[in-house]
């Protein structure tokens, strides 16, 4: 049934430029826990909804007769206990199943990974920040997650402002990140791919844009994304991304924003250094497409309504110049 | 009505009142005790709960509040149940003059009460605004004061209402003995609010 | 003593009736209307209430399926969005689904139990009216733009003080104050009522199963809503005086709202839920002509039902990181708690084959009950599982399940139980024909709307999200639930047509159009304002198929003024006779001091001290006793 209802995604899910979103996919140890359990619930649950179903049927068709009332009565009876005792039996089945399902999960992830990841959460984007504990080195993205294949991972979950909640369907179930509190969550992905998560706890105005791309890689995949990722910023190119380049170190955008390598040191908002390497801006509000720059840059606020960055009000030059510098950000 | 009736049964020499469960009125003080009791155990919940998450009660750098105002206060106050019983009892036995006398007694008991509380609220050593220990011990203690209030502000009217002809009504001496009864709540709840806002904070030092 | 007029030999009949008509009924017209103390008239205006605001969420729910049709979809924007979602909510669970139980159970419940009044009448009509300026105060700031937009369960922080700047939480957080003072007030009414006013034989062990539902349920309703109303109260005291309940930064906890909000809501569903399967009762019983089977295992199961409600809440906060230890212990209690409801379906499963169906409307709507609850009941026990639902929490599945528990679960029965009881309400039948036009289309459409999300949810859309991507594979299945919502709303409006139209048509139902067996089918439909000319006697479960042709009753109740039958708890032995309160203007009067304090206290802490002075006022001319009635003794 795994592979049907993963079937049943796939088909559904066009998959698009951001990877699938469904909680059958199985690509983490928890997510196939999931899809197994929903398996073995679906199948009880369903018998039982079978019998109900059928005695209503039997009840509504079939007629009583007058002179069998007792003998009814004490069928009924004997009925009762049994469905008592079947109820009984089916709960304390799935009761077990489920806390037999947690501890497998807990006994295949070892208590302390080396690969951590703290999440912190914000209105409305992911700040993500990879620690090495050897080096002491830190990678800063946002919005997006890099992981490797068979690496148990912990993430450290917390948030500046309200509750949030950190879910990528594919890899396992959610956990939230709440002010003050520090959760932790320990997934261990299991097959390649492109995936996506979503915050799923209602944060405010545009909770609904707050996704997460994920890429699973292989090993090697994955440390070449982390040596590119500690390299600082790509240098302009060409004189209209000098231009660009400029514009976001003297103007708001370095208050902000860090890019590595460059004066820009703010860390209120997103880092950009390797923007142009992400599949999405803005959480999931857009594909990363240069035309997609030029929207959110000329107006951050029609794109994500509420957000955070403010409209700088940039002519059609400064556009295009920040534009071509952001878009070499790789 | 529509079916045709069969009569099996006077009511006629039934009483028009009875004291305790067998009234009403008893069944609604009961009620709005369950009420306002679920509402202080879970202020006490609340209250565990934000000690749990603390190193220190009262934590650094707040001493716990002044004991004096608050231990004067609960002394008072369980005296009142003195008169408070004479009372109860009066009104069970229909005694409108002992059950006049002690109203008035119990409706001025409150004020010196009302001086002390507010003596308890200036010694808490805490602001509701400076963290959660402040706010769930305001909260506790506004709580109670608003319970003191109200209950205080039912027993003088009942007093105003025994001194004219009303008094003389049975049902007037069955809601003076359930007053009676809810006094022992305002004061029963206060005991552990006094031991959380006073004691507990000095038993974990 | 022999001036005092009381029904008996001497005084029966029409003149009796004349006469008691005259004791029990109210002034004409607007002053009657808002002086009354009816528990018929007041009820009916609750439900009529209560009905206002379902068709009014469910207008909201229309206009969310609008937007979410199709993905992208721009109709609406995200702070209009999120304020119809949490004005959705907000008003099918606070406006809607607990005060229209009450309601019926205002209505029906003195009839049932064979006694003239609910207990505490005054407080009835005060109720009321508390209840509608809350919802008023909610509805108005919605329609001026300041309605509440942090979801109906407003977290911590995100509604706190930093996070929803302005009045927008502060008017959610004192409706609130208003509708628990309001549904505390009918919960110890009822029990009042149940406990001490019942007919002579109707001992706790004989009473119909609906009015143990509503004693359930009251009792419930005194336990858990005091949690909510401390939650708003320390949330409005964050927002509003500088509190730090909910603040981490000075050692407060978000947890702390979840914990106190989820202990009151998590009971408040079965609060809602206990009464639709008394609903399912009355009707299995009436239309299969044999008492619900195993009326000890029923009685039981709502007993347990209440008890274990209360200890699931943690369910809500699977996500927020508590220790797994602790989870695994409301695991099991919400496994738990569907041992009851199972119980409840087999009996009644096992009544409709001992007994011989009659297909009418109510009893579509408890079929329809059966096949929908139970779907709910099942995605529920999945949800109960962490490890599964740290995957559906918060999905559209968790949005399927729920509309399935409440929809399914309370909806279905209470549609049938309008129809049940109509002509009892009204002195009129609904039309059959249009009824079930009505049901199949609400069914259908109920099921064509909720049951893709349950797929929508596993395809991983979340909850509260104003829009959505055109490439997650959600495209079809939310158009498809759209769809389904214009189906339901067809059928809504077919329902709410033949209520209008029956009411047009003259009165003229009989007083038992159904063969019932329970006690308010032994008066007129519509009842006369006295409800009982003689005050009846329960001579068993199922009084009305015990007699045959005539019906014992007890005489000697006063006839000039208002009296009621006391009895006592448990075996309903004729205690005390009761003088009923008469009609006052003073509930209305303390309602209007009361809503004066919660509003103007959002606006400024200084309203509580002033607000208290009119309040007091309304509350002592309220208990200010009346004269006695006429000659009887007075203690000297």
């Amino acid at each position: 049934m795994t592979r049907g209802l993963r079937g049943l995604g796939l088909t559904f899910a066009l998959a698009g430029c951001h990877g699938t979103q469904s909680m059958t996919e199985g690509a983490g140890l928890q997510g196939v826990q999931f899809s197994n359990l929903f398996t073995l619930f679906s199948a009880v649950t369903g018998f039982f909804y079978l019998l109900v179903i059928v005695g209503l049927i039997g009840g509504l068709i079939l007629r009583p007769r007058e002179d069998r009332t007792a003998e009814g009565e004490k069928a009924a009876g004997v009925g009762f206990m049994t469905w008592l005792g079947g109820v009984l039996l089916g709960l304390t089945a799935l009761t077990v199943a489920s806390y037999v399902a947690d501890r497998n999960v807990a006994a295949a992830t070892p208590a302390h990974p080396t690969l951590e990841v703290q999440v912190t959460g914000n209105q409305w984007w992911w700040d993500v920040t990879y620690r090495n504990a050897d080096t002491g080195q830190e990678l800063r993205t946002a919005n997006e997650l890099h992981l490797p294949v068979g690496v148990p991972v912990r993430l450290t979950l917390k948030s500046n402002d309200v509750i949030h909640s950190f879910w990528v369907p594919a890899l396992g179930g959610k956990q939230d990140l709440i002010p003050g509190r520090t959760n932790m969550l320990t997934l261990l992905p299991t097959q390649t791919g492109i995936y996506r998560g979503q915050c799923a706890e209602f944060c405010g105005a545009q909770h609904a844009h707050m996704a997460i791309d994920v890429t699973i890689e292989p090993r090697d995949a994955f440390r070449r994304w982390w040596a590119a990722g500690l390299a600082p910023a790509v240098p302009p190119a060409n004189p209209l991304a000098k231009a660009g380049y400029q514009f976001v170190m003297t103007r708001q955008c370095a208050s902000c924003h860090t890019i590595s390598g460059t004066p820009a040191s703010g860390r209120v908002g997103p880092d950009l250094t390797h923007l142009a390497s992400r599949r999405s801006i803005g959480a999931g509000t857009f594909p990363m497409t240069r035309g997609h720059l030029f929207a959110w840059v000329a107006d951050p606020q029609g794109a994500k309504r509420g957000n955070q960055m403010p409209y700088v009000g940039l002519d059609a030059d400064q556009l295009r110049a920040v534009v071509a510098y952001l878009e070499g950000l790789k | 009505m529509s079916l045709p009736v069969r009569f099996d049964g006077d009511l006629a020499d039934l009483p028009t009142h009875g004291f305790g469960p067998r009234s009403l009125t008893w069944w609604g003080i009961v009620g709005f005790m369950v009420v306002e009791g679920m509402f202080f155990a879970l202020l006490f919940a609340a209250y565990f709960f934000i000690l749990d998450k603390e190193q220190t009660w009262p934590p650094q750098p707040y001493a716990p509040p002044g004991l004096l105002a608050g231990t004067v206060f609960t002394m008072l106050i369980v005296l009142t149940e003195i008169p408070n019983a004479v009372i109860k009892r009066a009104a069970e036995r229909f005694d409108l003059r002992t059950v006049r006398k002690g109203l008035v007694v119990m409706s001025l008991l409150p004020l010196p009460l009302f001086v002390l509380r507010g003596f308890e609220f200036a010694s808490l050593n805490v602001l509701w605004t400076d963290n959660a220990y402040g706010s769930i011990q305001w909260a506790l203690l506004l709580t109670h004061t608003i319970h003191l209030i109200t209950d205080w502000g039912d027993t003088a009217v009942l007093t105003a209402l025994m001194f004219t002809e009303h008094g003389k009504e049975a049902n007037r001496f069955v809601d003076t003995s359930e007053n009676s009864a809810y006094w022992r709540f305002v004061w029963g709840s206060w005991l552990i609010v006094y031991l959380l806002i006073y004691w507990v904070p000095r038993w974990l030092t | 003593m022999s001036e005092i007029a009381r029904d008996g030999e001497t005084l029966k009949g029409a003149e009796l009736e004349e006469r008691l008509a005259r004791t029990w009924s109210r002034a004409p017209g607007l002053w009657g209307w808002i002086t009354t103390v009816d528990h018929k008239e007041i009820g009916r205006r609750y439900i009529w209430t209560a009905m206002t605001f379902m068709v009014l969420g469910g207008i909201l729910a229309a206009v969310m399926r609008a937007q979410l049709a199709r993905p992208e979809s721009g109709l609406i924007s995200a702070d209009r969005y999120n304020q119809i979602f949490t004005m959705h909510g907000t008003t099918m669970m606070f406006l809607f689904a607990v005060p229209v139980m009450e309601a019926i159970a205002i209505y029906i419940i003195p009839l049932m139990v064979g006694t003239r009044n609910i207990a505490f009448p005054r407080l009835n009509a005060f109720s009321y009216w508390t209840y509608l300026f809350g919802a008023l105060l909610l509805w108005v700031g919605f329609i001026l733009n300041i309605g509440p937009d942090a979801g109906w369960f407003m977290y911590t922080p995100l509604s706190g003080p930093q996070f929803s700047p302005g009045k927008r939480t502060d008017i959610w957080a004192q409706m609130i104050t208003f509708t628990e003072v309001a549904g505390i007030a009918v919960a110890v009414e009822l029990t009042a009522t149940i406990l001490k006013f019942r007919a002579p034989g109707m001992s706790l062990g004989k009473m119909p199963l609906f009015v143990w539902a509503i004693l359930i349920t009251s009792i419930m309703i005194i336990l858990s809503l005091p949690s909510v109303a401390l939650a708003s109260a320390m949330l409005l005291s964050d927002r509003l005086i500088g509190t730090q309940f909910f603040n981490a930064f000075e050692h407060g906890d978000a947890l702390l709202w979840q914990h106190l909000f989820w202990f009151f809501a998590h009971p408040e569903v079965y609060i809602i839920f206990l009464p639709a399967t008394g609903f399912v009762s009355q009707i299995v019983e009436t239309f299969t002509g044999r008492r619900v089977f195993a009326y000890p295992a029923m009685v039981l199961a709502l007993v347990a039902t209440g008890f274990l409600s209360f200890g699931v809440w943690v369910h809500h906060m699977f996500a927020t990181g508590l220790p797994r230890l602790g989870y695994d212990f409301y695991t099991a209690s919400s496994m738990a708690v569907a041992i009851p409801a199972a119980i409840q379906i087999f009996c009644w499963i096992a009544t409709i084959w001992l007994g011989r169906p009659r297909f009418t409307v109510p009893f579509l709507y408890v079929i329809a009950f059966i096949v929908t609850f139970v779907i709910g009941g099942l995605s529920g026990v999945m949800v109960a599982s962490v490890p599964m639902d740290l995957e559906l929490h918060d999905t559209y599945f968790v949005v399927a399940h729920f509309h399935y528990v409440l929809i399914g679960g309370a909806v279905f029965p209470l549609l049938g139980a309008i129809t049940y009881w109509f002509p009892k309400f009204s002195g009129r039948m609904l039309s059959e024909g249009l009824g079930k036009a009505a049901f199949w289309l609400v069914v259908v459409g109920f099921n064509v709307t909720f049951f893709p999300m349950h797929l929508t949810g596993m395809l991983g859309m979340p909850r509260r999200v104003y829009t959505y991507p055109a490439d997650m594979g959600w495209n079809g299945l939310n158009l498809l639930s759209s769809l389904g919502a214009v189906v339901i709303w067809l059928g809504g409006l077919i329902f709410i047509a033949n209520v209008f139209l029956a009411l047009r048509r003259p009165r003229g139902a009989a007083a038992n159009p159904w063969g019932g067996s329970s006690l308010e089918w032994a008066t007129d439909s519509p009842p006369p304002p006295y409800n009982f000319a003689h005050q009846p006697i329960a001579t068993g479960h199922t009084p009305l198929w015990d007699v045959t042709d005539v019906l014992p009753v007890m005489t000697g109740l006063r006839v000039d003024d208002r009296e009621q039958l006391i009895t006592t708890a448990i075996e309903a032995v004729p205690d005390i006779r009761y003088p009923s309160p008469e009609p006052t203007p003073w509930p209305l009067l303390s309602a209007i001091a009361l809503a004066a304090l919660f509003i103007g206290s959002i606006f400024t802490p200084w309203a509580v001290v002033i607000g208290a002075v009119p309040l007091a006022v309304g509350f002592i001319a309220w208990f200010w006793p009346k004269s006695p009635p006429s000659k009887e003794p007075v203690i000297e």
